[in-house]
């Protein structure tokens, strides 16, 4: 492809070093490297192969950043003369995820997550704090106090700034915060080299260990099981055994096992299942899977066993598996957990799946926000593959399956299935329309199979067991055992696993319940893109078909539980603004409709708070074009994210009365 | 090439297509047949050439495998710079595909053995045997929207219309009872030859239509010197151009593509109508009206055809052209020759009979050629070769792009490896003095890395500031008449500081048309 | 409703005059990117609308076009694109269209003040701070003039992204052009928000043959039009094929005042498909250089 570099915009010797840590060397002058005339003056190879790298471009966006601190015109000119790709298209990707700047900035940027869940837990006063030390949000980038401009190494001039952010996937520990770092050592080459980051989490983050971390000096990290009150005995948890409560299955080693250690993980009956299924057999596998009647835990709830056979049966190779660990669903945090403390459980399942569905090669997307996830699985494959349990020839079997991790850098909508494809293919994060779907053309236009992490590691348990006995856990319709987030006003807020059939209320009392004094105002599930349920709706079973019933979804098991010192219409308004930050801007319902939707929301807010909260006569109008704006979203756009957009802001105005609306 | 067709770019320099190609094979200029000679003997070699079509539908191929013998992969990678494995690499791919085409425009050309260079290239196609069916093909990709459709109306020294020898007499006299007069019976002077006819004083007028040789032609100073020597010339044209300057007479025509009626043919022997959209300026007329009235005062009433009315007359003579009636070729956008019949589709590609069982007509001879390097050769005097060729946003001599504003143009330059630059401590940007066997220029230097060391390029665009054809040799191909503007030998001299020539102001020829 | 074999299933089923805006345009030469929505239609069995510009139709099909749902969705999408972009110029069809579905794109309130230059360019993706409580945001903003052959007014851009499919894979694979930023701050960029001058433009003007509302304009249609001269119904349009090279790309003159205005080419051709190059789409202006008072 004959490209047109920026004018006079030339790498710097760390950006050149950054990006070759991701991409390797180049090949010759044509791609970046030192010219030599006299063979690259005869021969030059490029075409298809050349414009096929492009799927490095996060990879490689995501070393220059963690390294030089942003994204500079002659570091996205060497970027795209390594990938050949268009600067144009580059500059396109760059700007789409929130994690990557085109701005020089400081080496240490703090996102401070302001989403639903952390404003109810003292995010707004942290936010006054940063700004008392680091001025407004986003200021810094503005004064272009950054590393990375004169080319000089980071640090020199140090400095840091602060963000606000939507749900960082933390709730449990609100308020959050993450580290963005810039620095550190050119990674090792190849597309795993993205793994290796300074970015940290913090969470709960008090004031004095933010201001600590920014000097780098960082907290120490959360204990074992700190996210799962069920795993622990003594306060907040409870005794399971002596309470009769069903067995942990998701959870089983979560907070027993080393997440670090393979041998660990193997003494807790791990890769008992990948033994199993190799004994089944591909088919075997895929009966299992159908006969458990496991349902997707992505929120769509599709059948696995039927997508796995639509994947194995696809004519058209090669076959790729893709785990969706974008978890970013404002309120969700079970993946997470998963990941950090039994992350080779997720690289155990992964390869069963590629097994049985024919796939050599298996992507974990995982989203930019989750720095030591990222690490513990980075250590589990690699571990795994050093012992031959990925690689050419598995356990002896002659089955050939690895696993590669890609970092997504700030974008919710990257957790719609095809908006990840385009991802991790190097384009901008915007959704396919479907059909065709997935199984039939998918990743790099192949049949895919993709499934999220908590759908994949249960996955074990079935083929260990049996389908049939998996089956018999749960509802008729709804088997198995699920994850739920429990964040908000509750006592105890973290994942806990509960069979299909659980109600509402089950989970909230265990988690505690609201605080004592407290009444319960509003429960919202599934996330910032379900709806709220109200106290008198808690007897809800939570399964996909009961909480279909009552209107509402499941969705990714999001259960945020807000009292009545929220200020819920504050909560309605950042998930209005969530969405029209997340919305990918393509198709028009969704860019404009979630930009009206919250200019609608914040004039009814604005009047209702004129008025004294009684009831505003011209709210009707508003709230019918609020109506109408959800209507258009929800079955105009194109994928889920502006299709969901709506529906909180609607149950809140319909069941909670909220905006002066009618109830 | 999105759907998986592989290209292979040939060239001396790393066009923009090369850059989209899966393989660069950056070869010395004129050293084609070495790499095509090459490619035919790996094919024969590794036995992948198409021996059902070379028996059954070629001839004199034990010539032509004899021919090559000598043409080693390592005797290719000295003659062309090209690393072996590259050239094998592209026999192989070329051999084994299914469909392929060979397509090329001047730098095939535009040198002294041009037509060799051609054969050179037909005879991989025959080897191979992509030829004559859909999507494979040998293709000559032209440089003007007519130039097809000019030697196609016969406009060629030894053609008439639709392709007929003009020295067939049987043929010739189909159309002198049409035309109602006897036609020469031999083939009349190439371009070239004219002006050897000048320089031998058998040529004295000269009657140019649309073209401005005064700034085309290679070897600039000795073209003006011979058409100085034309007693009376008389040129047709929409400019005043430096050709029309030295005319004895000047006959405004209106602009064929929009001033008036008629058809052009293009590069896929596709005939589309033109039509009149603009009423031309002052006394401009349409060249058939020219015509015509010159001809009335020469004595001849050819009455005041329309063109579709010469059309017509032209269907009738050229089967290639019969069943192209101005309706058809309006209701279908074209259509191809040839087209004998008007329930005739129009011919996509031709040759299909060297693929019918039998073969039809003549088997398709191999014509073995040897490597000749090019005439203007490089001296430790002249150690630079400087190559010719064309800008997106330009055309030719600029006549007609020189009327627009383009945010690309840069104006003319002498471009350079940065390495050459370095050597020759020149800078991007400075004004150098370019030196070859027949005369010096001067020229800004442009750095380009698509340049190796030891390539220079320049265009022929802006001939008013930068005369490159002053440079160029006209060493011309005896079979087309073409010269070697794609290889110059020169030498780059810095400026002495404050000297040199004037620095000539730049002047567009449509800004100096406008002042006239 | 049983044509396996027809690309697009809707355009089948459409009554007359409910085309989607770019098959109405005669734009077959472009992959549809199915982003606008307009064109959505009702497709029995489908949870949410499906657009009829690139669903592929079905055996037993069964589509609904003017149903309650249909018309919703039609008229919010006129709505939230009359509310955020101008649409002055992108035809007389949008205008029925607006009456037909009555969109009333007031509702949303006063337009905000246009963007300040560069500032929609600026944008950064994933948190932005409300603002002008009560009046309705918009893509407004300075028309980008930085050459003398296009201009670039994205306050009328719809974001199609059809220039940037002629840019790239459509047809001219220059790719100058691309989306960049995210949700309402989106918008079609060159790398860094470079001027074109500096980007791989290579003027061929195919976006502008494809932009609908005007956002993409030759400058010598917008210098007519700002000095109100620009007359459509004086010109002619003529077929002619390019006077340059051997491609044979069909021209159509658009002719005022025996004066080129501009030039564009039939989408539905079979030769280059509507798509030219800087020459053919600007490389006539030499004839109209020349004087009137040619002697003979």
């Amino acid at each position: 492809m004959d490209l047109h570099l920026i004018p006079g915009a030339a790498p710097t010797d760390l950006e050149r070093a950054a990006v070759d840590g991701a991409l390797g060397p180049p090949d010759s002058g044509w791609d970046g490297g030192e010219r030599r005339p006299k063979l690259d003056g005869h021969i030059a190879h490029g075409g298809r192969d050349a414009r096929a790298r492009r799927h490095l471009l996060l990879p490689a966006l995501h070393a220059l950043q963690g390294r030089a601190g942003w994204i500079s015109p002659g570091a996205l000119n060497y970027i795209c003369q390594r990938l050949t790709v268009p600067p144009a298209e580059a500059y396109g990707v760059a700007t789409f995820y929130s994690m990557f700047s085109i701005e020089p900035r400081p080496a240490t940027v703090v996102h401070v997550c302001d989403d639903i869940a952390c404003r109810i837990k003292g995010a707004k006063e942290l936010g006054a704090e940063m700004e008392k030390s680091l001025g407004p949000a986003g200021s810094q980038a503005h004064r272009g106090n950054a590393p990375g401009k004169s080319g000089s190494a980071h640090g020199k001039t140090g400095g840091a700034m602060w963000l606000k952010s939507p749900c960082l996937g933390l709730c449990e520990h609100a308020p959050a915060v993450m580290f963005q770092v810039a620095g550190g050592k050119p990674a090792a080459s190849g597309p795993r080299a993205g793994d290796a980051t300074g970015d940290w989490t913090l969470a709960p983050a008090r004031t004095a260990d933010v201001l600590a971390g920014i000097t780098g000096r960082r907290a120490l990290g959360r204990p074992r099981g700190a996210s799962t009150p069920q795993t622990r005995t003594g306060a907040g948890g409870a005794d399971r055994a002596s309470a009769g409560a069903a067995p942990l299955r998701l959870l089983r080693r979560v907070g027993r096992v080393d997440p670090e250690s393979l041998d660990d993980y193997r003494a807790h009956g791990g890769y008992a299942a990948l033994r199993r299924a190799l004994a089944l057999g591909p088919e075997g596998v895929i009966r299992e899977v159908t006969d458990s009647k496991l349902m997707g835990r992505g929120g769509a709830a599709f059948p696995t066993g039927r997508k796995w056979d639509a994947v194995a049966k696809q004519p058209a190779h090669p076959h790729y598996l893709v785990c969706n660990a974008d978890e970013s669903e404002p309120g969700t945090f079970k993946d997470r957990v998963l990941m950090e403390e039994d992350p080779f459980a997720l690289v155990e399942a992964m390869t069963i799946a590629g097994y049985a569905a024919d796939c050599a090669r298996g992507y974990i997307y995982i989203r930019g926000e989750y720095p030591l996830a990222l690490a513990r699985l980075a250590n589990a494959i690699e571990a795994a593959r050093t012992r031959g349990l990925l690689g050419d020839d598995i356990l002896g079997s002659g089955f050939r399956f690895d696993i590669e991790i890609r970092r997504g850098a700030g974008a919710y909508i990257c957790g719609e299935e095809t908006a990840l494809f385009n991802s991790i293919e190097g384009l901008r994060g915007e959704p396919r329309n479907k059909p065709p779907f997935p199984v039939q053309v998918g990743l790099f236009g192949k049949p895919t199979l993709i499934n999220n992490v908590e759908t994949l590691v249960n996955v074990l348990d079935i083929v260990v067991e049996g389908g049939p006995a998996f089956a018999a856990i749960g509802t008729a319709q709804s088997s198995g055992t699920k994850l739920f987030c429990v964040s908000g006003c509750v006592a105890a807020p973290g994942v806990y696993e509960a069979p299909f059939g659980a109600t509402l209320a089950d989970i909230v009392k265990l988690a505690g319940g609201v605080g004592a004094g407290r009444t319960l105002r509003a429960v919202l599930l599934g996330g910032a893109a379900g709806s709220f349920v109200t106290p008198d709706e808690m007897d809800v079973p939570l399964t996909f078909e009961g909480t279909r019933a009552i209107g509402a979804s499941l969705g990714s098991g999001v259960i945020m539980v807000f009292d009545d010192t929220v200020d819920l219409q504050d909560t309605v308004l950042r998930i209005a603004a969530f969405f029209r930050d997340e919305s990918c801007g393509q198709c028009v319902p969704c860019r404009v409709g979630t930009e009206r939707q919250e200019e609608v929301l914040h004039r009814l807010a604005d009047a209702a708070a004129a008025r004294d909260g009684r009831r505003v006569p011209a709210a009707a109008t508003e709230v019918a074009l609020l109506d109408e704006i959800g209507q258009a979203m929800r079955d105009a756009s194109i994928c889920g994210l502006g299709q969901t957009a709506a529906g909180a802001a609607q149950s809140a105005i319909k069941k909670l009365g909220l905006f002066g609306g009618g109830r | 090439m999105r759907r998986g067709a592989r290209l292979y770019a040939v060239d001396p320099r790393r066009t923009t297509s090369a850059q989209w190609a899966d393989v660069w094979l950056g070869l010395d200029v004129g050293s084609d047949i070495a790499l095509a000679n090459a490619i035919g003997r790996e094919i024969i070699a590794a036995g992948l050439h198409n021996r059902a079509f070379v028996e059954r539908a070629t001839k004199d191929f034990e010539a032509y495998k004899a021919g090559v013998e000598k043409y080693t992969l390592a005797y290719a990678e000295k003659e062309t710079g090209v690393p072996a494995a590259a050239i094998r690499e592209l026999a192989h791919a070329y051999a084994r595909a299914d469909r392929a085409q060979l397509c090329w425009t001047l730098g095939i050309t535009e040198h002294h053995n041009a037509a060799d260079n051609v054969f050179a290239l037909i005879n991989l196609a025959l080897l191979t045997g992509h030829v004559g069916r859909y999507g494979s093909g040998l293709n000559p990709l032209r440089g003007q929207n007519n130039v097809q459709g000019g030697g196609d109306m016969g406009a060629l020294p030894n053609k008439l219309p639709g392709g007929v020898d003009v020295e067939n007499a049987a043929e010739r006299a189909r159309f002198e009872k049409v035309y109602g007069r006897p036609i020469p019976p031999k083939k009349g002077l190439h371009l070239s030859q004219m002006f050897e006819a000048m320089e031998h004083g058998t040529m004295a007028t000269a009657y140019i239509i649309g073209e401005n040789p005064v700034q085309s032609e290679a070897d600039m100073t000795r073209a003006i010197g011979l058409m100085m020597r034309l007693e009376h010339i008389v040129v047709q044209d929409i400019f005043l151009t430096k050709t029309a300057e030295m005319a004895h007479v000047v006959l405004p025509a209106s602009a064929s593509w929009c001033e008036a009626e008629g058809t052009v043919t293009s590069s896929e022997r596709r005939v589309q109508r033109v039509r009149k959209a603009l009423e031309p300026p002052g006394q401009a007329k349409d060249d058939i009206v020219i015509l015509c009235e010159l001809a009335r005062r020469l004595g001849h009433d050819w009455g005041q055809p329309t063109a579709e009315q010469a059309w017509d007359e032209l269907r009738g003579l050229s089967s290639w052209h019969r069943g192209m009636s101005y309706r058809r070729l309006e209701d279908l956008g074209g259509l191809h020759w040839p087209c004998p019949s008007e329930d005739h589709p129009g011919s996509p590609f031709l040759h299909d009979r060297l693929w019918k069982e039998p073969v039809e007509g003549p088997p398709a001879p191999f014509v073995p050629v040897e490597h000749d390097p090019p005439v203007d050769k490089l001296t430790k005097e002249f150690p630079i070769r400087l190559t010719t060729g064309r800008r997106l946003d330009s055309y030719n001599t600029g006549v007609q792009t020189g009327g627009y504003t383009s945010p690309l143009r840069r104006g003319e330059s002498l471009d350079l490896a940065p390495e050459d630059g370095a050597r020759l401590r020149v800078a991007d940007g400075e004004r150098v003095r370019v030196v070859s066997r027949r005369g010096a220029i001067e020229a800004p230097v442009r750095y380009d890395t698509g340049l190796r060391p030891g390539l220079a390029f320049m265009t022929l665009h802006f001939q008013d500031d930068v005369a490159t054809n002053v440079l160029t040799i006209d060493a011309t191909d005896p079979k087309s008449g073409t010269a070697e503007f794609k290889a110059t030998a020169i030498r780059i001299e810095k400026l002495a500081a404050g000297g040199g020539l004037p620095h000539r102001r730049r002047t567009a020829v449509g800004a100096a048309a406008r002042e006239a | 409703m049983s044509d396996p074999q027809a690309t697009s299933g809707a355009r089948a089923s459409e009554p007359a005059g409910t085309q989607p805006a770019c098959r109405a345009r005669g734009v077959v030469a472009l992959t549809p990117v199915n982003v606008c929505r307009v064109c959505v239609v009702e497709v029995e069995g489908s949870r949410v609308l499906v657009p009829a510009c690139s669903r592929k139709v079905e055996p037993k099909m069964v589509v609904k076009t003017d149903s309650e749902r249909v018309r919703l969705s039609r008229k919010m999408v006129l709505e939230f694109l009359a509310s955020s972009v101008d649409l002055s110029c992108a035809g007389a069809q949008v205008k029925g269209w607006m009456e037909r579905y009555r969109a009333r794109p007031e509702r949303y309130g006063p337009p905000k003040a246009p963007a300040a230059a560069g500032e929609r360019d600026a944008a950064h993706p994933g948190h932005h701070e409300p603002s002008h409580p009560g009046a309705a945001s918009t893509v407004a903003q300075l028309v980008k003039l930085d050459n003398d052959l296009y201009v670039r007014d994205y306050s009328k851009c719809i974001l199609c992204y059809k220039c940037v499919e002629a840019c790239g894979t459509d047809a001219q694979n220059t790719f100058a052009i691309a989306v960049a930023g995210r949700g309402f701050d989106a918008r079609i960029s060159t790398e860094f928000a470079n001027p074109l001058p500096d980007s791989a433009c290579v003027y061929c003007g195919n976006c502008i043959g494809v932009c609908p509302t005007g956002a993409l304009m030759f400058k010598s249609e917008f210098d007519l039009r700002r000095a109100g001269r620009w007359n459509e119904r004086k010109q002619t349009v003529t077929d002619t094929i390019c006077p340059y090279c051997g491609v044979g790309c069909t021209l159509q003159l658009h002719v005022q005042d025996n004066r080129i205005v501009k030039v564009t080419s039939p989408l539905d051709h079979s030769v280059t498909s509507g798509h030219l190059c800087i020459k053919g789409r600007f490389g006539w202006q030499f004839v109209q250089n020349r004087p009137e008072g040619c002697k003979e």
